[in-house]
């Protein structure tokens, strides 16, 4: 199981409390991750990456094993920790203002 | 007895509040989105439980909510899992703008700051005007300027790109606040016929349920734009139309308080004896369509009253002539705004006059703007207030 960690907007929107849990079939990439994770809660499409152009929205940054993973290519694997559930994939909002 | 409702979109959240027809004890409901910029939220004429709110933040993007119990709880349209599994299509909070061929408008430039052209980008919705025969319709007035409709309860949205493909496009720029549309006006009396208000565009009407729009701003004249007689670029912040009056508009503009009793064809400046005729609200009297409401504020660079006073000026002669109203309002050290969307109106018989302000304050009237007293004091920054009337 993959386990997602959500800012807290939006843990709210999709109305879960904690990390969530994803279950992948094939590679575990930031792509098959997020597809699967707006696949379970669809109010959660277009507020992570832009709808039409799949793009990460600019105040939101992506992390594994305490590596900024935002600007890799969504394709590439995740690390092995995040496939094995080890260690979360963390989405990040931006520290800009209140 | 009949019952009030206030919608209040905030800075940090949405807020209900809640009285008898009496309207001497409020009941606060609240935040609902706790943290997130609530633009607007409109409840349905045709079913009043339907309530929509627009839901919005800079780091996750535009949200659609909807209540079908009157803001008790909520639901984001479309928002449950596929029964097959795989994406929902299409999401509610999906604003693409149509440029297919065979439906759309290409997406063209606008006019930046700076007078460069600049791309068409969705940022949020300002407003939504549910329609006032069909719960399920409603329309967006969004940034970057054009109008999207839903005819399923929010769960997709259509631009109607004729609007947007205007052709002037090129010429319209955005205001202070961005280039938003943020003014739908529906006619009651005619289906078809609908006006809606871009800064800074300008005003725009279409009489054939938004296929076509033509820009109505004959009359206006705005001293940031060299020709007199231009036909788009206008900073409009609001339009009110009575629905005892069809056809007769009122504009808070930039500067100027305007009115048109054709519908948009010709305006004409009502400002009269206003201390000062810069603002952001506009709004009319339920009952009495030549009483208007403004709240006069100092200059476009100075957001705030004059001299600390916060005052609502009132026309009961559909402008020129204005009283100022200040029972019950701070005369002293007053520095708020009222945005543009933050004022409505009850239509109980003693109509109630509603308007909040960037200091987090509701304001209400219950005797058409005699007499003011706080009903909620210590809110986030009031982006909108819209008001409904319950049996």
């Amino acid at each position: 199981m993959i386990q997602v960690v959500l800012p807290a907007h939006l843990r709210t929107l999709a109305h879960v409390d904690q990390d969530v849990s994803l279950e992948l079939d094939g590679p575990v990439t930031l792509r098959a991750v997020l597809d699967a994770l707006e696949s379970r809660y669809p109010m959660l499409r277009g507020t992570i990456r832009d709808h039409l152009t799949l793009q990460r929205r600019p105040f939101l940054r992506f992390f594994a094993c305490q590596e900024d993973i935002s600007h890799e290519s969504p394709d590439k694997p995740l690390p092995e920790s995040v496939a094995a559930g080890k260690e979360p994939l963390m989405i990040i909002g931006a520290i800009a203002g209140g | 007895m009949s019952r009030v409702r206030v919608l209040v979109g905030t800075h940090k959240g949405a807020f209900i509040l809640s009285s008898d027809g009496k309207r001497e004890n409020w009941e606060i409901s609240g935040p609902h989105f706790a943290g997130w910029e609530i633009y607007h939220l409109k409840g349905s004429a045709a079913d009043p439980n339907r309530i929509y709110a627009s839901q919005t933040s800079g780091w996750f993007g535009q949200i659609i909510q909807r209540s079908s119990d009157g803001g008790q709880t909520w639901e984001t349209p479309g928002g449950e899992p596929m029964p097959t599994g795989g994406l929902p299509s299409p999401p509610s909070n999906k604003f693409a703008y149509d440029t297919s061929a065979e439906t759309g408008k290409p997406l063209t430039t606008h006019q930046w700051y700076d007078g460069t052209q600049h791309p068409w980008e969705f940022k949020r919705v300002w407003h939504i005007e549910p329609s006032l025969h069909d719960p399920d319709t409603a329309y967006a007035g969004v940034e970057d300027a054009a109008i999207f409709r839903t005819m399923d309860g929010g769960k997709s949205w259509h631009e109607l790109p004729g609007l947007r493909g205007h052709g002037t496009g090129p010429k319209w720029q955005p205001g202070a606040g961005g280039m938003c549309l943020h003014t739908i006006v529906l006619d009651p009396s005619n289906r078809k016929r609908m006006f809606i208000a871009i800064s800074a565009a300008g005003a725009f009407r279409t009489d054939d349920g938004g296929s076509t729009w033509k820009p109505i701003n004959r009359g206006l004249r705005s001293q940031y734009i060299p020709d007199p007689d231009a036909e788009v670029g206008h900073c409009v912040h609001h339009v009110a139309m009575s629905p005892k009056k069809p056809g007769v508009l009122y504009m808070q503009k930039h500067w100027d308080v305007m009115r048109s009793d054709n519908a948009g064809d010709e305006w004409r400046e009502v400002s009269g004896n206003l201390p000062t005729d810069f603002g952001f609200v506009i709004d009319i009297h339920a009952h009495e369509p030549e009483t208007i409401y403004v709240v006069p504020i100092k200059s476009d660079s100075e957001h705030f009253p004059i001299d600390g006073k916060l005052r609502v000026y009132r026309s009961r002669s559909g402008g020129n002539e204005w009283e100022p109203l200040t029972k019950g309002l701070p005369q002293s050290d007053c520095y708020v705004n009222v945005l543009r969307d933050a004022m409505a109106v009850d239509t109980l018989d003693s109509c109630g006059v509603y308007f909040g302000t960037t200091g987090g304050q509701v304001y209400a009237s219950r005797d058409s703007g005699d007499n003011w007293a706080p009903i909620a004091g210590n809110l986030p920054a009031v982006f909108s207030v819209e008001v409904q009337t319950l049996p």
